[in-house]
């Protein structure tokens, strides 16, 4: 599924609405995309400060220029990539059940699938049932992993995958972390270990921190972004469960404050339903 | 990010007239920020509006009390508004044998720790859980809860089978047959919009027939919690809703949105990932959360003691007039039991001590049944209070002439201490305190007044 068919049947309510607004004039209309951007999750600084820069502009204008808007602020963020040197580790993080497991699964079946030599591990040693989870995963697209016992030091799982993946010459290593809330300073001391431990074996790893996010998740989005990145410092942003009706609308205001970019979309449960982010796309499908 | 609402509200204060009612103008200046604080805490939009609107048909014209400011007033109808739409605390019904509760949810919402908890939650209220791993679709699901079951000493179905449906009728007779009484079914997480799945929580809601289907949702959640709660409620229907993951820093604003729209109760609050981290809702406590002030309890309080400052300042005119009725005699006793802590103080006060004594709970009782034994004019004017009509009153009220004089005595007392204090202040250093908002006095000011 693209991202546009994934995206439209949940999307078309918000542009329905948009054009429906479009058609009239009105004194308020700013206001009301102001509500729509609201009810999308944009929060509530974000949307007023998209509404603002709209207010020199002609009405039959807001919708060309807001996408623009959108796409330029994305698009901003987006970092130009070197080509780094293999293994490319990258390291899932976020707060409970937001969907990094699934999202490393879906990875691994992407990177395998254009023929890159994948490795996971599994670095969520706390809770019941996350080894077979990412083990089924592995087995499920074909790759190998690193696995330890329940309650093992999550840094030393780390620490030997990324051994394994050097000595296999793995391209990349796709590392799970348990879900852990933003507030419980010890699960992220803890977390900020695995992390040095990580760089230890080799100054540029691991490449990526990617953050997952819970589409559906609200404020709070962004203060989870905000928490991580001061722990252990984001390079991008996963945003899972876009498949529902959420519209994920935090993560415009996650790139505009902190200015982290999403790497990915996560669009269902099945291996080939995560896909590359592509602003034009995202915003497109937003409105569509 | 979110600076308190309390504050914000307090800078609208100073904008507002003075006192006496709340103007429209006032209200609605109060209601922008008001809606803006409740959807930063993730209130739906809708929702919000529609809450903002009621509490503005409610403040219109209401009067404030004298210790009010407007703005405190508005705060006031404000929280006691959300407590109203956040609802009570409503316990499990499991009314059959063996009963059956059913959890449903999106993924990741945290069913499967869920489940445990209540299960921990029903065990220690005497029941015999069960729970049945009813997700067969999510890789380890299984092992999760048969993990966490066998690490809390739980019985679980342990038969792992590819449908749902017959699975859930085999944990039906294992139950039976094991005399289990409460049946916890942790279904796969779906979304709501997911219609093959949604039939399939359907098919096993009619296999199981259970008393109780809580939509376990993440309080994380933000707008689209409106969308989650009322799909699973109108395609499933749920009997009540438990918000997950509460221990972190959201402000849970989605609780508001689900109870709005689905009219169910939230029932439980998870606050942690340990089994005992379930909490039963405390209304207050919520809607103090969502509108990131912790003071309206305090607020509330203060009205109360407000209505009995205002029935002081009536009791105040009275003695300026010289008069004292028995009425407020009895109101005045009362208003200062309630002060709690302030009794200590009567100590040292002259003639506390007696009254004191008035403020014992059976004399209190007592009293109050003489007073209302008289007619309105002998409580009025008690000077016409001779033999016979305390005698009449000793007989209506179940007590004795001597207990009628002794009364008396002591109204007389009071009556003499109003006196010697009137023209004392009423912030006098010892007997008022600085209310937990920094204003107000904690005593009547008539009283000392
Ligand atoms: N529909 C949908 N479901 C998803 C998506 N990503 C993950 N899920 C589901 O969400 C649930 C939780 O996902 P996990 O990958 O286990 O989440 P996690 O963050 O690893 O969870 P913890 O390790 O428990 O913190 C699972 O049921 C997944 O199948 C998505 O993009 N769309
Ligand atoms: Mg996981």
């Amino acid at each position: 599924m693209g991202l546009r068919e994934a995206l439209k049947k949940t999307r078309s309510n918000l542009s329905k609405n948009i054009r429906n607004l479009l058609g009239r004039r009105d004194p308020s209309l700013l206001g009301e995309i102001e509500d729509l951007l609201i009810q999308a999750d944009f929060g509530v600084s974000t949307a007023e400060q998209l509404v603002e820069s709209l207010e020199n502009v002609q009405s039959q204008d807001y919708y060309s220029r807001l996408e623009k808007e959108l796409i330029y602020l994305l698009n901003e963020r987006e970092k130009k990539k070197q080509t780094p040197k293999p293994p490319v580790v990258e390291l899932y993080v976020g707060v409970n059940g937001v969907g990094k497991t699934t999202t490393i699964g879906k990875r691994g079946y992407m990177l395998a699938k254009e023929g890159k030599k994948v490795l996971l591990a599994s670095g969520d040693t706390y809770r019941t049932g996350a080894v077979e989870q990412l083990s089924k995963w592995a087995k499920r697209i074909g790759v190998d992993i690193i696995t330890s016992h329940y309650g093992a030091d999550s840094a030393s799982v780390a620490f030997d995958a990324v051994d394994a993946a050097e000595t296999r010459n793995m391209d990349y290593l796709l590392i799970d972390t348990a879900g852990r809330l933003h507030t419980r300073s010890n699960l992220m001391e803890e977390m900020r270990k695995m992390k040095r431990v990580i760089s230890k074996k080799r100054e540029d790893l691991p490449q990526e921190t990617i953050l997952v996010v819970d589409a559906s998740t609200g404020q709070n989005a962004l203060e989870q972004a905000k928490s991580f990145n001061e722990f252990i410092g984001l390079t991008g942003i996963a945003l899972a469960k876009l498949d529902g009706t959420a519209k994920g609308g935090m993560a415009i205001a996650i790139v505009k404050e902190l200015g982290i970019p999403v790497l990915f979309l996560g669009i269902g449960e099945e291996e080939e339903d995560l896909i590359p982010f592509n602003a034009e796309d995202f915003v497109c499908a937003l409105f569509e | 990010m979110l600076e308190n609402l309390t504050d914000r509200i307090k800078q609208i204060a100073r904008s507002l007239s003075g006192r006496g009612r709340l103007k429209k103008s006032d209200i609605e200046k109060g209601m922008r920020d008001i809606r803006r604080a409740l959807i930063e805490a993730d209130v739906n939009l809708q929702v919000a509006r529609d809450f903002t609107k009621g509490v503005e048909e409610e403040a219109i014209n209401q009067k404030v009390y004298e210790s009010f400011t407007p703005a405190e007033m508005l705060l006031k109808i404000v929280g006691e508004k959300l407590i109203e739409l956040i609802g009570k605390v409503e316990p499990l019904k499991l009314d059959y044998q063996p009963a059956s509760i059913l959890l449903v949810g999106l993924q990741g919402s945290g069913k499967t720790t869920t489940a445990i908890k209540l299960a921990v939650h029903l065990k220690k209220q005497g029941r015999k859980p069960y729970l049945i791993p009813a997700d067969v679709k999510r890789p380890a699901a299984f092992e999760q809860l048969r993990d966490l079951a066998e690490r809390e000493e739980l019985p679980y179905f342990g038969t792992r089978l590819d449908n749902e449906v017959k699975l859930c009728k085999q944990a039906l007779t294992q139950s039976v047959l094991r005399r289990y009484d409460t049946l916890i079914f942790d279904t796969a997480g779906r979304l709501h919009i997911d219609t093959e799945m949604i039939n399939q929580v359907k098919k096993i809601k009619n296999t199981v027939n259970p008393s109780e289907v809580l939509l376990i949702a993440d309080g994380m959640t933000g707008q689209d919690a409106v969308n989650i709660a009322g799909e699973f409620d109108k395609q499933v229907g749920i009997t009540g809703i438990i918000l997950t993951k509460m221990d972190g820093d959201a402000r849970g604003g989605a609780a508001l949105s689900m109870r709005a729209v689905t009219g169910k109760p939230i029932k439980f609050l998870g606050i942690g990932e340990k089994p005992s981290d379930l909490q039963l809702l405390h209304p207050e406590r919520l809607a103090s959360r969502i509108l990131g002030m912790g003071d309206i309890r305090t607020l509330q309080e203060k009205a109360e003691k407000s209505i009995e400052e205002e029935k002081a300042k009536e009791f105040q005119k009275k003695l300026k007039e010289a008069k004292l009725d028995l009425d407020d005699f009895l109101h005045q006793i009362k208003s200062i039991k309630n002060m709690g802590p302030i009794e200590d103080l009567l100590d040292m006060i002259p003639g506390g001590k007696d009254l004191k004594k008035l403020m014992d709970e059976k004399q209190l009782i007592r009293t109050e049944a003489i007073i209302q034994s008289m007619t309105l004019d002998e409580r009025r004017n008690p000077k016409v209070l001779n033999a016979s009509r305390k005698r009449r009153i000793a007989g209506g009220s179940g007590t004795s002439v001597q207990e009628i004089n002794q009364l008396m005595k002591e109204y007389e007392m009071v009556k003499k201490m109003m006196k010697q204090m009137k023209g004392r202040s009423p912030s006098g250093p010892v007997l008022s305190g600085q209310g937990p908002l920094g204003r107000g006095p904690m005593m009547p000011p008539s009283f000392f007044g």
